[in-house]
């Protein structure tokens, strides 16, 4: 065995035995990454997740995106020509200012212009046969013999994205077939998008073709195309946040004719579907989806062009991120996503140089980053001398733990309940969690809003007074003494219920899969004792746990958040009665409703970031603070590493599309490459020798024993 | 021998009507059709009008079992069990909950896992064979008591910890073979190497126990003793006479798993990234996708009941005196 493996090896040349990739792409332009969760969905109407966005927001262009460098994040053109600045109007039709009213605004328009000469990447949909029709656009039974992939197809086209391609998109999010999970929300705001929606409901069971026919003839009276490449959407009352979603795949543009070829019978059969193969306008195209295996992007020889950001950040100016500021992008031809499930072998690759970038798992973490006298996370000696670098970042995230506020004995707005919830919340100590269980990549939340969030104040203004104090230019956790007293307050002297003498137990609903949830698990209790309260772990699986929290028959759990765009609504709305769980199945899970809390998030929401703003968003956190609906939690922070010969990686939480300002080194790497995976042979000659070693005795032995006579 | 087959194969269709009602029941007990709508649909902003859409696409809107506004046998058959499993029997496995031709998705995937199972097989069952016939050679003497010692150690260790430590050694810290991945056609061998070796090594204790517990018996047996005392040498008895002997029960054991070889290993093809039919169901399980669980699960008890059938008939083969009746 070991033999044939190294006959079998031996013959692999230039490259390390170890090498995945073909000999002859060692020196190419490919960057190595993966992904360990299969995207569920490709359709930019449908897909909604970071795995998914990870593809997607290199194929698609919406008409905005994040700045790279700038901070905060900011919003800048990509399809479209600019930022478009909303136009409010009142009900009989006239301008109104930009800081009029929101009572006083009827509707407010978005007027967006896309740039010229931007093409869809090359697909069969736009293939024209020699009478100028669409090639493929009637294919019968006969046409699809041979074809199981959409590469199948001949012949490929191209078009100039034109405004429509917005409007059509825009009509499929309000389609019930297309289960945009955004349309609940676009029916609020867009104008028509409800009529269209119920219009569109009554084609559910016609078939794929009939429906993308009644689907470009329908039209949206909040979407009117004025020429081939303007735009205007117009929405119900004003809604600020509507610029962020704009900067989603939701709102990039779709072609009819894709719609139309991926409707025609046979193709659904045959797995080519929008949902699997998407037609985009962006710098990469999906050459090869097989998310079995692997998920392979390539340059859109169509793509319009792009240049790397010249603007960034005074710190961004010495550290090399604007050396290619100018310079036409993308630079990398090719990324090839290879499917890891398991972290050791994903962990082994990185190190090998066979992924240029990775994230840093629970278990390989002391390996990479050990923490400073500072208490600063540093790469350890052996990552240095590799020449990895990390880069860390809080998530516009939250996790915290949530009190069901419709429970009698923990939720409500009696102080008794008020008071018992506060004491809780000194008594689970984050930090500690976050130590323990995230190896330190946390930071503690004062309140819903991360740091990068309008609204988020950081020092002493910034903590949370109930639960911190201010000591020695930091926060300090208060002491168990004072959630004593809070529980004496709330009469539960020492965690025992006065008025039956009994210990105060609570109901902790948790899903627990493994041995880590076990620890986790007894960490919560042992918080709760603290208090002498009696912490039944209610554990089951994920499905229950979320009919659980959606009947609100839980008390306290764990729940977490992750921001669509960076604004405090984003945030603060989980608090927002109306948006409760129970009642309004929105996603306030711990149904918390305040009518105060709601005037000023109703007055807040959709006002400009400013002054005023700022006073309103320290009222709702002050009130969230008091009534302590959850235990803050944390935000997580993101820690990945780079290889040397990958330049201009730099965090960047909304963004999704960096592919396309990353660069390689190629000869860097396929030298460290050699460097690092010399095959060790000596096992090998061993094994070998042992095997000689046990074969040639015991073949002597045989030989003896044969030969032997019996007596 | 045709009418034991026929029979066999009627015989087999009240059993997987069986195991597929089975399969829906534990899977409908854990999961509703609401649950799976909401699995498919994502976290963030599900509606209710969006889930009873998803269900009322798929089919999951219907009854589980009986369908009481439905008249005379559509109260039956208007039902998820009847629709979801009447298709399954002529092998039509339809959609999976993401809209994928469940048929093409396994044509395409059992390829990789038998790329590894087979030459696991066929290498383990040549190594095993070798290997316990060198041990019975050498009974009641420190080889046969250390190898014994050795096996029972193998057996012991988890098939987890050969997949772990394969990667570590030959992987990580030899650069002797890629640690996961896999490609399409003959570039797949660099792949399967480490995989296959630790799947041969991983089967070696209980393999080669199970095998030297099948010659040590025949050994014993009377025409063994009157091949001795013919003169034959040791080794003609033993290749010769105990191991033609003692292909019986091997058989058996090799042919009732051929099928299953097509179905994959759940926890190799996670590893080592091979995109099989084991990590096809493990997937689909997480996932939450009824269809594809439906149809691995039909297709496994149609290959083990196919193992059994060929088992049967390979007795006759090997062993004149078995007629199937």
């Amino acid at each position: 065995m070991f033999g044939l493996l190294v006959l079998a090896l031996s013959g692999c040349g230039e490259s390390a035995w170890n090498d995945p990739y073909p000999a002859a792409d060692a020196e190419a332009n490919v960057y190595y990454s993966s992904f360990a969760e299969r995207p569920k969905h490709l359709d930019p109407a449908r897909s909604y997740s970071s795995d998914e966005y990870a593809f997607l927001a290199q194929i698609y262009e919406p008409p905005l995106q994040y700045h790279f460098l700038l901070r905060p994040y900011r919003l800048v053109p990509l399809s479209a020509a600019e930022v478009p600045e909303p136009r409010y109007f009142d009900a009989a039709g006239h301008p109104l200012p930009e800081d009029a009213p929101v009572a006083a605004i009827d509707h407010s328009d978005y007027l967006i212009r896309i740039q010229p000469g931007i093409r869809f990447q090359p697909h069969p949909a736009f293939a024209r046969a020699d009478d100028g029709s669409y090639r493929y656009h009637a294919l019968s039974p006969g046409d699809l013999k041979g074809i199981n992939r959409l590469a199948d197809f001949e012949a490929t086209g191209t078009r100039e994205l034109t405004a429509e391609d917005f409007a059509h998109q825009i009509k499929r999010l309000a389609a019930p077939w297309s289960h945009s999970p955004i349309a609940g929300l676009m029916r609020e705001h867009i104008r028509g998008f409800g009529e269209l929606a119920d219009q569109l409901a009554g084609l559910e069971s016609a078939g794929a073709l009939e429906r993308v026919a009644a689907l470009r003839q329908a039209s949206l009276s909040g979407v009117e195309v004025l020429d081939s490449r303007t735009l205007r959407i117009r929405l119900e009352g004003k809604y600020p946040q509507f610029q962020y979603w704009l900067a989603m795949p939701f709102f990039a543009p779709m072609p009819w004719e894709a719609d139309v070829f991926y409707a025609q019978p046979g193709l659904a059969e045959r797995n080519i579907t929008l949902d699997w193969y998407p037609v985009g306008t962006g710098p990469y195209m999906l050459s090869e989806n097989d998310p079995n295996r692997r998920m392979v992007l390539e340059r859109n020889p169509n793509f319009h062009g792009e240049s790397y950001p010249s603007e960034g950040m005074p710190e961004n100016r010495d550290s090399g991120i604007l050396n290619d500021a100018g310079r036409p992008i993308p630079f990398i031809d090719r990324a090839i996503y290879s499917l890891e499930k398991e972290d050791i072998p994903r962990w082994t690759k990185f190190l090998q140089g066979y992924y240029d970038a990775s994230g840093i798992s629970s278990d390989a973490f002391d390996q990479a980053v050990q923490i400073d006298a500072s208490g600063e996370p540093i790469l350890t000696e052996v990552m240095r001398e590799r020449g990895i670098s990390l880069l860390t970042s809080v998530e516009p995230s939250i996790f915290y733990m949530g009190f069901n506020m419709l429970d009698p004995v923990i939720g409500g707005d009696s102080e008794r309940a008020r008071l018992l919830r506060r004491a809780i919340s000194i008594a689970v100590d984050f930090e500690e969690f976050i130590s323990i269980f995230a190896n330190g990549r946390g930071l503690v939340a004062q309140s819903p809003l991360p740091p990068g969030i309008f609204g988020h104040r950081e020092g002493e203004a910034g903590i949370n007074p109930f639960v911190y104090e201010w000591r020695n230019g930091r926060p300090e956790r208060r002491s168990l003494d004072e959630a004593q007293v809070l529980m004496e307050q709330a009469g539960y002297p020492n965690g025992v219920d006065r008025e039956t003498g009994r210990a105060l137990s609570l109901n902790y609903e948790a899903v627990a899969t493994g041995p880590d949830d076990r620890a986790r698990l007894n960490w919560i209790r042992k918080q709760f004792a603290k208090l002498g309260i009696e912490l039944v772990i209610r554990s089951t699986d994920y499905n229950r746990f979320q009919e659980k929290i959606r009947n609100g028959t839980g008390q306290v759990f764990m729940w977490g958040w992750n921001a669509d765009y960076p604004d405090p609504e984003n945030f603060l709305f989980l608090l927002y009665g109306p948006n409760g769980k129970v009642e309004h199945q929105g996603e306030n899970a711990s149904n918390y409703a305040n009518p105060e809390f709601d005037r000023l998030f109703d007055a807040m929401k959709y006002m400009e970031d400013g002054p005023e703003r700022q006073a309103l968003i320290d009222q709702l956190v002050e009130i969230a603070r008091r009534d302590a609906p959850w235990i803050w939690g944390f935000h997580p922070k993101s820690f990945s590493l780079h290889h040397r010969w990958l330049l201009n990686a730099h965090p960047n939480q909304m963004a999704n599309n960096t592919l396309k300002y990353r660069r390689l080194d190629p000869e860097q790497r396929q030298a460290a490459r050699r460097d690092w995976n010399p095959p060790i042979l000596w096992p090998l000659w061993a094994a070998g020798g042992v095997l000689v070693l046990l074969v040639l005795p015991a073949w002597w032995m045989v030989r003896r024993r044969e030969r032997s006579t019996a007596l | 021998m045709t009418a034991y087959i026929v029979r066999r194969l009627l015989y087999a269709i009240p059993i997987l009507i069986g195991v597929n009602l089975l399969t829906f029941m534990l899977f409908f007990v854990v999961n509703s059709p609401d649950d799976m709508a909401r699995m498919h649909l994502g976290q963030k902003r599900v509606t209710e009008e969006a889930i009873q859409s998803w269900k009322a696409e798929r089919g999951y809107d219907r009854p589980l079992l009986y369908n009481a506004e439905a008249d005379g046998l559509a109260s039956l058959t208007d039902t998820i069990l009847f629709q979801k499993s009447v298709k399954l029997f002529v092998f039509q496995f339809g959609s999976s909950d993401d809209g994928r031709d469940i048929g093409y998705d396994i044509s395409q995937r059992m390829w990789p896992s038998l790329a590894i199972a087979v030459p696991v097989l066929l290498i383990g069952l040549a190594f095993n064979i070798s290997y316990a016939l060198f041990i019975v050679f050498f009974r009641a003497t420190y080889v046969d008591i250390g190898s014994v010692v050795l096996l029972v150690a193998m057996m012991s260790i988890s098939g987890l910890f050969y997949i772990i430590g394969g990667q570590f050694l030959i992987g990580k810290l030899w650069h002797l073979a890629p640690i996961s991945g896999y490609d399409q056609g003959l570039n797949a061998w660099k792949f399967l190497i480490l995989p296959v070796i630790v799947g041969v090594v991983a089967g070696i204790g209980s393999g080669t126990r199970w095998y030297r517990t099948l010659f040590l018996e025949e050994i014993g047996r009377d025409y063994v003793r009157t091949a001795r005392a013919k003169g034959l040498s040791e080794r003609v008895v033993l290749f010769r006479h105990v191991l033609r002997n003692a292909l019986i029960p091997i058989l058996t054991g090799v042919v009732v798993v051929l099928p299953l070889l097509f179905m994959g290993s759940l926890i190799t093809e996670s590893f080592f990234g091979i995109p099989g039919l084991g990590s096809y169901t493990i997937d689909a399980i997480s996932n939450q996708d009824f269809a594809i669980v439906r149809a691995m699960v039909f297709l496994g008890a149609v290959l083990y009941i196919l193992g059994l059938i060929l088992t049967d008939i390979s007795y006759t083969l090997v062993d004149p005196r078995v007629r199937l009746q």
